[in-house]
């Protein structure tokens, strides 16, 4: 950014700080909301780097499935969003395609796809966070990293999921692009994790609803599950995504998300 | 292909196998993995009368392996990719080629690979004027996109000041040409058997290139030079018991190359940008030194969620230019393309791209479309459309302004 759209930006900003405050003063709702979600963020820190299978199987309305399966790698990044590296295995014909993420909380991500076939690595125009995931109905915006700065937050109330005791926490994405309005999330009190996510879409109409199932906690702290199923309730499709293979602080380094190791993925 | 520098390396590769099997507990399987296609072509024009063993329909099936075996943490590989293709009619065609036969150590600051290896270079969609350190292997499509194996030496390093890629390229690959029953062709069939060099060395010349890249923030730049046997030959008229045939000239060639990406939201600005120096025909078939600039200069606006649906729509425009003029060897000297890109973002992978070539200096203008999509999951269908218009009877695309075809290739994965 040059210094005199700065300035522009600062004006700008300020205007709008002025104009608006009184709408944006916090209410106790805002602020518990935020306090959750940063309380989930703190929990999920430290994590440093991990390495996990994904195995998604995509259903249609007549029950036909597809299998997808993919290897990742993520960075963590404090203070930004974290870089992940993403290893197509299935469907054979898109077998060691590759790609490379850094993911920001407001800016487009900035993406690298590696096509094996033709050698070629090419930067893609990331803005599209809420396009499906390999056909799937999983947004990338769903799957990437999670940062407290994606989302404005409201606590709506508490309430028991299945036997487990919730927050039930609604976040509004700051990113422009999002193709959603809203999000309610059930947040587990214990462990602060997500169990149940409904995702509204533009017109403000529920779109699709994500539960976490098989928590496993990882170095006695990280909890992550074993399956997350999505539902959309406009389409009657679902994907089931399942993981294995966690395993973290296995030693990578910035190194191995660069555009290198993203031509040698494999 | 050169049988030394094969058995040369096979050595090599043996005896690296032979250390890493020793390592037991860093040894990973390796792994077969192959794909198969059979390829249907159909040409709705036929052939010139002096072309008449040509065909209208004709059929191929090509299978390509490969064994990667990993070691060490993964910081060596070994990849081997041998490629076939049996084609119903052409000879030239039939043709098998080691598209990858190669050794990659990766070390701390640096990584380095030996043996036959591809490399891409490059932004645009239209054509890669940059990319030269493979070999075009014209046989399989006149797109230019199927490259042969090309040996090399390739030390890369990755620093805070970008990458920089040092070759060292022993041993040259011929480009394929269509034999007298392949289509599309140069109106006279390409004799490859009298193939010759400016380099006394031929074959044997050791080009070297470099490539330095980096990236800052949304700008992508790459820098590059080339130094030793063009890819690209002149086809020189002569002849071979007394019926007309064109033999490829190999020239020496200095090339520096420019390619940038600028990346937006929604905007992809492309530049590539060469300069090179090479031996070209005049008008007496004489060969004069030359020099040339060629640039292919574009962008690609994509509109996400196209009506309300997963669907991505993709605008992509380019400019193509060469200096000079009507001697240009390529077809594209002051052309424009544009182009539609469609991605449905389904289950089945549902792409096509639809793209036009304008000659804004008469008014030809080449059609291609190319679509696919996954029909079960070992299986993929694609279709390919090429059409040649309004051609003029002097242009360069004169040879192949009746040889507008339709491919079909359904591909099978194991």
């Amino acid at each position: 950014m040059n210094r005199l759209t700065q300035l522009k930006y600062s004006i700008l900003s300020l205007l709008l700080v002025t104009v608006c405050s009184p709408l944006y003063a916090q209410t106790d709702a805002e602020a518990r909301g935020l306090e959750i979600a940063k309380e989930a963020d703190k929990r999920d820190t430290g994590f440093v780097d991990f390495t996990a299978s994904m195995k998604m199987e995509l259903k249609n309305q007549q029950g036909q499935s597809s299998i997808r399966e993919v290897r990742a790698q993520t960075l963590e990044v404090i203070g930004d969003g974290d870089k992940s590296l993403t290893i197509f295995d299935s469907p054979p014909d898109i077998r060691g395609t590759a790609s490379l993420t850094f993911s920001h909380a407001l800016q487009p991500d900035e993406q690298w796809l590696y096509l094996p076939a033709l050698k070629r690595v090419k930067r893609i125009s990331s803005k599209n966070k809420s396009g499906p995931f390999m056909g799937s109905e999983f947004a990338y915006e769903d799957i990437s990293s999670q940062e407290v700065e994606k989302y404005t937050y409201k606590y709506l109330r508490d309430e028991t999921l299945d036997g487990i005791d919730c927050f039930v926490v609604e976040r509004y994405p700051a990113y422009e692009h999002s193709g959603y309005t809203r999000q309610v999330v059930w947040v587990n009190k214990q462990e602060y994790r997500p169990e149940k996510i409904d995702f509204y879409d533009r017109k403000n109409t529920l779109l699709k609803t994500l539960n976490y199932s098989g928590y496993q906690q990882y170095l006695n702290k990280f909890w992550r599950p074993d399956v997350m199923h999505m539902v959309n309730h406009q389409t009657g499709k679902s994907t089931t995504l399942s993981w294995s293979d966690y395993q973290f602080k296995t030693g990578l380094t910035e190194r191995d998300f660069s555009r290198n190791s993203l031509k040698r993925a494999r | 292909m050169q049988k030394k520098p094969v058995a040369l390396l096979l050595a090599f590769l043996s005896i690296l196998h032979c250390n890493a099997s020793a390592a037991q507990d860093n040894w990973l399987e390796g792994e077969w993995t192959a794909e198969s296609t059979l390829q249907l072509r159909h040409f709705p024009h036929d052939p010139l009368p002096q072309n008449n063993l040509q065909h209208n329909n004709s059929a191929s099936v090509a299978m390509e392996l490969e064994y990667y075996a990993a070691w060490d943490d993964y910081n060596k590989s070994l990849t081997f990719t041998p490629f076939v293709r049996l084609d119903q009619h052409d000879d030239e065609r039939s043709h098998a080629d080691l598209r990858e036969f190669s050794y990659q150590q990766v070390f701390t600051r640096w990584e380095l690979r030996v043996g036959i290896s591809k490399v891409f270079w490059g932004v645009t969609e239209s054509q890669h004027l940059v990319d030269v350190i493979n070999q075009t292997d014209q046989v399989e499509n006149i797109d230019g996109e199927d490259k042969f194996g090309q040996p090399m030496i390739k030390a890369s390093m990755e620093r805070d000041w970008g990458i920089l890629d040092l070759f060292i390229l022993p041993g040259f690959r011929e480009r394929s040409f269509q034999g007298i029953e392949g289509r599309p062709r140069p109106l006279l069939v390409v004799d490859t058997d009298q193939t010759s060099y400016e380099s006394s060395a031929k074959q044997r010349h050791i080009d070297y290139a470099l490539r330095w890249f980096n990236y800052l923030g949304d700008i992508e730049i790459g820098l590059s030079y080339f130094n030793g046997t063009s890819r690209e030959p002149l086809l020189i008229p002569d002849s071979n018991n007394n019926s007309a045939v064109l033999i490829p000239y190999y020239p020496q060639m200095q090339q520096a190359g420019l390619d940038a990406q600028l990346t937006t939201a929604e905007w992809l600005w492309k530049l590539e940008l060469i300069a090179r120096d090479w031996q070209a025909m005049d008008n007496n078939a004489q060969l004069i030194d030359q020099r040339f600039v060629a640039l292919t200069g574009g962008f690609e606006y994509t509109f996400v969620g196209i009506a309300q649906s997963a669907a991505d729509l993709g605008l992509v425009a380019e400019y193509l230019y060469d200096d000079r003029d009507e001697e240009a060897t390529s077809f594209f000297q002051n052309d424009v393309l544009l182009g539609l890109r469609l991605a449905m973002n389904d289950t089945k992978s549902s792409e096509a791209l639809l793209g036009v070539i304008h000659d804004l200096d008469n008014q030809e203008f080449m059609l291609s479309l190319e679509a696919s999509r996954r029909f079960a999951h070992h299986w993929t269908a694609s279709l390919e459309v090429r059409s040649f218009n309004r051609v003029d009877n002097n242009s360069p695309l004169a040879a192949i302004a009746r040889d507008d075809f339709i491919q079909l290739d359904i591909t099978r994965y194991f």
